[in-house]
């Protein structure tokens, strides 16, 4: 399959002319606004908010990767996406509970993580952000160890090379880099690997991913960006990010972008294998943007009535990516109500298990302080752990001489 | 005389407001500081009464953030910019410390550059990673750059308001733990100098030197040492850069023993510095070398340990006692 040049593709355009619709805008700022501002952009889409298959030339280039997707496969999909709400959903009552400190929900982008995290081989690596626990669970992470860091009890929690599954990264768009710079060791290795980074469209605005897009375009290397725009940076809508849609930015560095229904699986999975194949064929990184929507706050400490109107919300309740696949396994006769039952005893099973697992999480060790600060000794960090450890010993044998 | 008791926090607001009634060049800028009113309601109300040319909701971009601001008050405005969170500041250092700290002196003094970059810093409010660090050390580190931080209600409104009118680069560390502590504002006294110390308590056999969140701490360390008939004095430095040495030496010439405090690592912390100017200024009259309590050599740990980690009354109290013990 050949790819055109991202001025070419037209269906991901919401507004202009064929050729260099990209540059069109770039040189209208008006008509940019517009798009952003734009309800119901045109996307890559092939599962309805109805179900229904959609069958366009919109969508012809990237249907043929979700050709040998089969029946039983679509119900897999459908059992990660419920999992990862129930597991999603089991965190935040957890953090209510008091037995997290905090804890950031991806409800309502279980179609985007699961979609892209499905297209994924093994020897691929990911960077993600704080959100990422759909993808995680495609990783084969344990969701368990995804809560360590949300409870205070590590900053981590798990070995990144067993899942090629890199640590959550808090500070906004850093990762990117990282990626970048993985994917062009994966390149000057031969390997038959991607990479792919995640992250959100708050995190568009950040000068280090402006410098993974230029650095991965400039040194061709195989990694894809996956955007997660669901509207909200915390507070602040993405017209207070960016002028342009986003998926257009990638045009600007000479790598295309794609712009996908980020409810709708199929087509996450669809857009994210062409992108995968294309990283792995030698031709460089893309972007690709998944419309989609924070359902919930931002994070437990997040209060958006402050900032979001309920309308807005409700609105996109109807496009939601599990009620979606339900309707079309549903009316496909893809699956029956014992698998759906069965299911939900499995995701009942699987909140359970998670529920024991964190009360029963202990509190790491007051010396842990100490330790892998480096990975050769350090004279300091020994003197400190000495005089701490003294310390410490020092209430003991006070107590003890009583 | 205008005295209303108020949290750190709504000290910080009214402080914002007063700054944006009484100067038209004063902006504030950062991320969720509009609708939201900053994810610690610093800001709240302010976008709604002042407008969104005034409080001015940021691309997500610490870089940005300050660079703008450093050509918005070349242009003659004068920026308050809010940092979400200590460790996200680091985007942003290169702007500070490369550009902001030296312009005055790169211009021979022609350019001023009037921005405040306002960080809640420090822990113990069970925080994931970043959100937590004391990070003040690599600021006052930087020539041209002024770095303090308010310990109460009355010092949270003053400060932020001396801050504002300073022609340098203010550095503003907010103790985001004490946010909720509620104090005594006078909102129409006159304010003592930005850069001295305060005593917060006197006593004659110790000295303990604080800021910010330490402060509190050192006082209560200071009840205890008084039940054990100790009396310790308390400093509040409220300044990073300059450091009241002054203060400091007329307090240590009196107790002759001097313990510095703060969250942030004790390696080459400001703790150090005092450490060893005192021992320069005092040397005949220190009775004890001088001792310091902070954080370890180590990455801010996971939420759990936090209570470990950072100085807590018995830690304080050990250094007392090592001290007396001399
Ligand atoms: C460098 C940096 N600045 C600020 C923050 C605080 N912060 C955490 S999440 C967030 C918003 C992120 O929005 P977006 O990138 O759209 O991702 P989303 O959380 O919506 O998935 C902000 C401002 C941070 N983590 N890192």
């Amino acid at each position: 399959m050949t790819v055109e040049s991202t001025a070419a593709r037209k269906p991901r355009r919401s507004s202009g002319t064929k050729r260099a619709a990209g540059a069109a805008s770039a040189a209208k700022p008006a008509a940019a606004t517009a798009q952003t501002q734009d309800a119901e952009p045109q996307l890559v889409q092939l599962l309805t908010p109805q179900g229904d298959r959609v069958d366009n030339a919109e969508n012809a280039e990237f249907a043929p990767f979700v050709a040998d997707i089969t029946t039983e496969d679509l119900r897999g999909l459908y059992r990660d996406m419920v999992m990862t709400r129930r597991f999603d959903g089991e965190a935040t009552a957890l953090q209510r509970q008091g037995e997290l400190g905090l804890w950031a929900s991806l409800l309502g982008q279980e179609a985007a993580q699961i979609g892209s995290g499905r297209a994924l081989n093994d020897a691929d690596y990911v960077f993600p952000t704080y959100r990422e626990h759909g993808v995680a669970w495609c990783r084969g992470v344990d969701p368990t160890n995804l809560l360590g860091m949300f409870r205070g009890v590590n900053h981590g929690g798990w070995d990144p090379n067993t899942n090629n599954f890199h640590l959550y990264t808090i500070v906004i768009g850093s990762q990117t880099l990282h990626a970048t710079g993985y994917a062009m060791g994966v390149a000057k290795d031969g390997a038959d690997a991607a990479v792919i980074a995640y992250f959100g469209d708050g995190a568009s605005s950040q000068g280090d991913v402006m410098e993974a897009f230029n650095f991965s375009a400039v040194y061709n290397s195989p990694v894809v960006f996956f955007c997660q725009n669901n509207q909200w940076a915390i507070s602040e809508p993405t017209e207070r990010q960016m002028r342009v849609p986003l998926y257009q930015r990638a045009q600007g560095f000479g790598f295309p972008g794609v712009r996908v229904d980020g409810n709708d699986v199929l087509a996450c999975l669809a857009v994210t294998r062409w992108a995968l194949d294309r990283a792995r064929r030698g031709e460089g990184p893309t972007l690709v943007e998944a419309f989609t929507y924070r359902m919930g706050a931002h994070t437990t400490s997040d209060d958006p009535t402050k900032y979001r109107r309920d309308e807005e919300t409700a609105a996109w309740e109807s496009k939601d990516p599990i009620q979606r696949l339900k309707a079309h396994l549903l009316a496909t006769g893809g699956a029956d109500e014992a698998f759906f039952a069965e299911l939900e005893a499995e995701s009942e099973a699987m909140g359970k298990r998670v529920r024991e697992a964190v009360r029963a999480m202990p509190d790491p060790d007051t010396m842990a302080i100490f330790e892998n600060v480096y990975a050769d000794g350090h004279a300091l960090v020994d003197e400190e752990r000495a005089q701490f450890a003294a310390y410490l010993a020092s209430f003991e044998s006070a107590e003890e001489g009583h | 005389m205008a005295v209303e008791k108020m949290s750190i926090a709504k000290a910080l607001n009214e402080s914002l407001r007063k700054a944006l009634e009484q100067d038209p060049k004063v902006l504030i800028m950062g991320e969720d500081v509009g609708k939201l009113g900053g994810v610690f309601r610093i800001t709240d109300g302010l976008q709604k009464d002042f407008g969104e040319e005034r409080v001015i909701d940021t691309p997500l971009a610490e870089s940005g953030i300050v660079g703008t601001a450093i050509g918005l008050a070349l242009r003659g405005y004068r920026p308050v910019v809010e940092i979400q969170f200590d460790g996200f500041v680091f985007p942003a250092y290169d702007q500070i410390v490369t550009q902001l700290a030296k312009m005055h002196a790169r211009a021979l003094g022609k350019i001023k550059l009037p921005v405040v970059v306002r960080i809640p810093y420090g822990g113990a409010i069970g925080a994931v990673e970043h959100h937590s660090e004391s990070p003040e050390t690599l600021f006052a580190h930087v020539a041209g750059l002024k770095v303090v931080s308010p310990s109460n209600a009355t010092d949270a409104y003053w400060m932020l308001q001396q801050a504002i009118l300073s022609d340098d680069p203010v550095i503003f560390f907010e103790p985001k733990r004490r946010y909720w502590d509620k104090g005594e504002v006078d909102t129409e006294a006159i304010p003592g100098e930005l850069h001295k110390s305060r005593v917060v308590r006197e006593g004659a056999d110790l000295t303990l030197a604080a800021y910010g969140p330490m402060v509190k701490v050192c006082v209560e360390a200071a009840a205890a040492a008084a039940e054990e008939g100790k009396s310790v004095e308390v400093l509040d430095l409220r300044s990073m850069s300059p450091v009241d040495f002054d203060g400091i030496q007329a307090s240590v010439e009196k107790t002759r023993r001097l313990v510095v405090v703060h969250e942030a690592p004790v390696f080459l912390g400001v703790g150090s510095e005092i450490a060893a100017r005192i021992t320069e200024r005092c040397f005949y009259h220190l009775e004890a070398p001088v001792l310091r309590v902070g954080g370890f050599h180590a990455p801010y740990p996971p939420a759990r340990l936090e209570d470990e980690y950072l100085p807590g009354l018995d830690r304080v109290l050990d250094a007392v006692d090592r001290s007396l013990a001399y």
